[in-house]
């Protein structure tokens, strides 16, 4: 009786031995794997480096007016909105005043990097997802654990593998923020109509001028939602992965919190927020551009 | 003896898991409703056999879940059947590689749908061209043959307008130039018309037989609507669960309807407006000799009693096209003809 007692109310675990053994067990094999691939991996990704380095100097080496006005064609080009664009420039202008220039420039080339790898892979996978259900059912459980794991436990690994740096940093950013632009592509296409693309199919298209005249197009609504969540994802996980030592925003951001600087965290997390915004008007504006025609009415 | 375009032999569709295993006992006799209650199956079709002439509008009738949708989409193969044969001018579309069958879908067939299934994001002329721009053909002939067809169809001048801006008529109109400009002799007609409003219907079933009279396709037009059935089908099929019950011509449906659900599916028609003089004359000729009026074979009834009625006949006498004397109709066989009262052997 009395020892049922005890084993109700002390979990059957593994020894304190026993873990530490299974635990070790793990982490020296992966410090082998470290010690095996790692160097080879970061060569991997060495072309990334480049890309992000070349394009933050870029940033920071061309005259402010000018990267300010860059931004503002873009965000034109984007939205079309006189009121986006102003707000971007007294944004920029407010964020340059304050002297938070140099890091928001490190911070948008990381951004801008991020995003378009996480969109290099994440539209192509979720095209291949939707095209089967088998490969959905697998993808699927992987992105929820990418979403809900906290993100400090995969920086370890990343950390291990590569080092602290910039490209470690990328990396724990796009594994956080792809899974929405993935999930979102794969929605998107399967939820096309299904009388238009039984039409396609009855007019003899094959599976490309298919994705390409039918589904992509009918789907941009949906994947426009999902670059646009995985845009806003990555910038939030700057902070963190300041920790790595990716440089920009989120470094400051950090130094106040274990400073209790609260107007240097204000302030950087403000301008976070301002690039936030940015990005989420001029790219959301686009999206409906490019959906002008179902705000038709009858013109008939 | 007109040319069969479109051959289908003992076709049958069961959805579910193992269609092949359910073939068996719908073949030694199960009933539909059986193979849904004890082993979860559809039964779409059972052993369909007809055969679709070369330049006729053939009507495919029936209620909805009649499996008229189903029967369509096996001839250009968008669906699989469990067993059977399409043939379509001699060739087996089911031994058809991937490659041959999007071939064949570009070249030899085109499809209208029910909920019009156009492109939203492109506008009147590009969806036009559609077809033609999956079959790889020249920019400048795409361009060229769109526009003519949008003509055709009454549409110049709304090229630029999205699908979303027209209505129902206006969109199913460029699905309808959409498969037009494919040049495909079989054009597939999908409920096309059903999702239109009554007027507007009868301009497209009209702009239908406009196009049909010069382009000569063979057209094979699904509807739930007797009445436009009658209106365009040379030939008429009638599909109820899954068989079908009776494949004629308009005249013979309604003069002799294979069965009691035929038959209760004609009932309420205008017989007047639909049958024809020379399906209900007779070669003898009447006793009364005086106050005959004259019409010609291919007058509808009701034309004829509008003229016995104007003219005060007491019989009619019918003609053919070339002016020559093929048969008679006394005042009871009008009277008749109008509430079928006793069924006629065939005229």
């Amino acid at each position: 009786m009395e020892s049922l007692i005890v084993w109700l109310s002390e979990f059957p675990s593994l020894s304190r031995g026993e873990l530490r053994d299974f635990r070790k067990g793990i982490d020296q094999a992966f410090r082998e794997f470290t010690q095996q691939y790692g160097a080879g991996l970061e060569s991997f990704f060495d072309p990334l480096l480049s890309f992000l380095i070349w394009s933050e100097r870029m940033l920071l080496a061309a005259p402010w007016p000018l990267v300010i006005a860059a931004i503002a064609g873009l965000a034109w080009l984007g939205s079309r909105s006189l009121k986006v664009v102003a707000g971007v420039i007294i944004s920029l202008l407010l964020i340059g005043y304050f002297g938070m220039w140099e890091d928001t420039m490190r911070t948008l080339s990381i951004i801008t990097v991020c995003t378009l790898v996480a969109i290099a892979i994440g539209i192509p996978l979720g095209i291949v997802m939707a095209r089967s259900n088998r490969l959905q059912a697998m993808i699927n459980p992987i992105l929820d654990v990418m979403q809900t794991m906290p993100s400090f436990v995969y920086l370890i690994p990343v950390v291990m593998l590569l080092g602290i740096g910039k490209v470690p940093g990328m990396m724990a950013v796009i594994i956080y923020a792809l899974p929405p632009v993935v999930r979102l592509t794969n929605l998107g296409i399967r939820q096309v109509d299904s009388s238009v693309v039984e039409a396609a199919n009855a007019f003899g298209c094959n599976a490309w001028q298919k994705l390409v005249n039918v589904q992509l197009p009918l789907a941009l609504p949906s994947i426009f939602a999902g670059v646009n969540q995985t845009i806003m994802m990555s910038l939030s996980m700057v902070v963190i992965a300041s920790m790595i030592g990716v440089t920009g925003l989120g470094q400051p951001v950090l130094k106040a919190i274990t400073n209790q600087y609260f107007s240097l965290g204000l302030l950087n997390g403000l301008a976070i927020v301002a690039i936030a915004i940015i990005f989420d008007r001029v790219s959301q504006r686009y999206g409906l551009r490019l959906q002008k025609h179902r705000q038709g009415g009858h013109h008939a | 003896m007109p040319e069969i375009k479109i051959s289908i032999e003992g076709l049958t569709k069961i959805f579910g898991k193992n269609p092949s295993a359910m073939l068996k006992l719908v073949d030694a006799g199960m009933d539909k409703e059986t193979l849904l209650k004890k082993h979860g199956h559809v039964l779409g079709l059972h052993d369909i056999n007809m055969q679709l002439h070369e330049r006729n509008i053939e009507v495919v009738m029936g209620l909805s879940g009649s499996g008229k949708s189903t029967l369509i989409r096996h001839i250009n193969r968008l669906i699989e059947p469990t067993s059977g044969k399409v043939m379509v001018d001699g060739e087996d579309v089911l031994a058809m590689t991937p490659g041959a069958l999007r071939n064949f879908r570009q070249q030899k067939t085109a499809m209208v749908f029910q909920k019009f299934a156009l492109l939203p994001h492109r506008n009147v002329l590009e969806n036009v061209a559609f077809g033609l721009q999956t079959q790889k053909k020249e920019k400048s002939f795409i361009d060229h043959q769109s526009r003519m067809w949008l003509d055709r169809v009454g549409l110049k001048g709304y090229e630029n307008h999205y699908p979303a801006q027209l209505s129902g008529g206006m969109q199913q109109r460029v699905g309808l130039a959409r498969a037009l400009a494919c040049d495909a002799d079989i054009l597939m007609m999908d409920e096309a018309f059903s999702a239109l409003d009554p007027l507007i219907r009868s301009d497209m079933q009209d702009l239908l037989l406009e196009l049909q009279a010069e382009l000569h396709k063979t057209i094979v037009f699904i509807t739930h609507d007797l009445d436009e059935a009658l209106k365009i089908g040379d030939r008429i099929a009638i599909l109820n669960g899954g068989k079908l019950v009776q494949h004629d011509t308009p005249q013979q449906i309604l003069l002799n309807p294979a069965d009691d659900y035929v038959d209760r599916f004609v009932a309420d028609v205008n017989r007047t407006r639909v049958l024809l003089a020379k399906s209900i004359m007779v070669d003898e000729k009447p006793e009364q000799n005086a106050d005959s009026v004259t019409c010609r074979d291919d007058e509808t009834v009701d034309t004829v009693l509008h003229t016995l009625l104007s003219e005060d006949g007491s019989y009619v006498i019918v003609e053919n096209s070339k002016g020559k004397r093929v048969g008679y109709i006394d005042k009871e066989t009008l009277a008749d003809s109008v509430f079928q009262i006793e069924k006629k052997s065939a005229a």
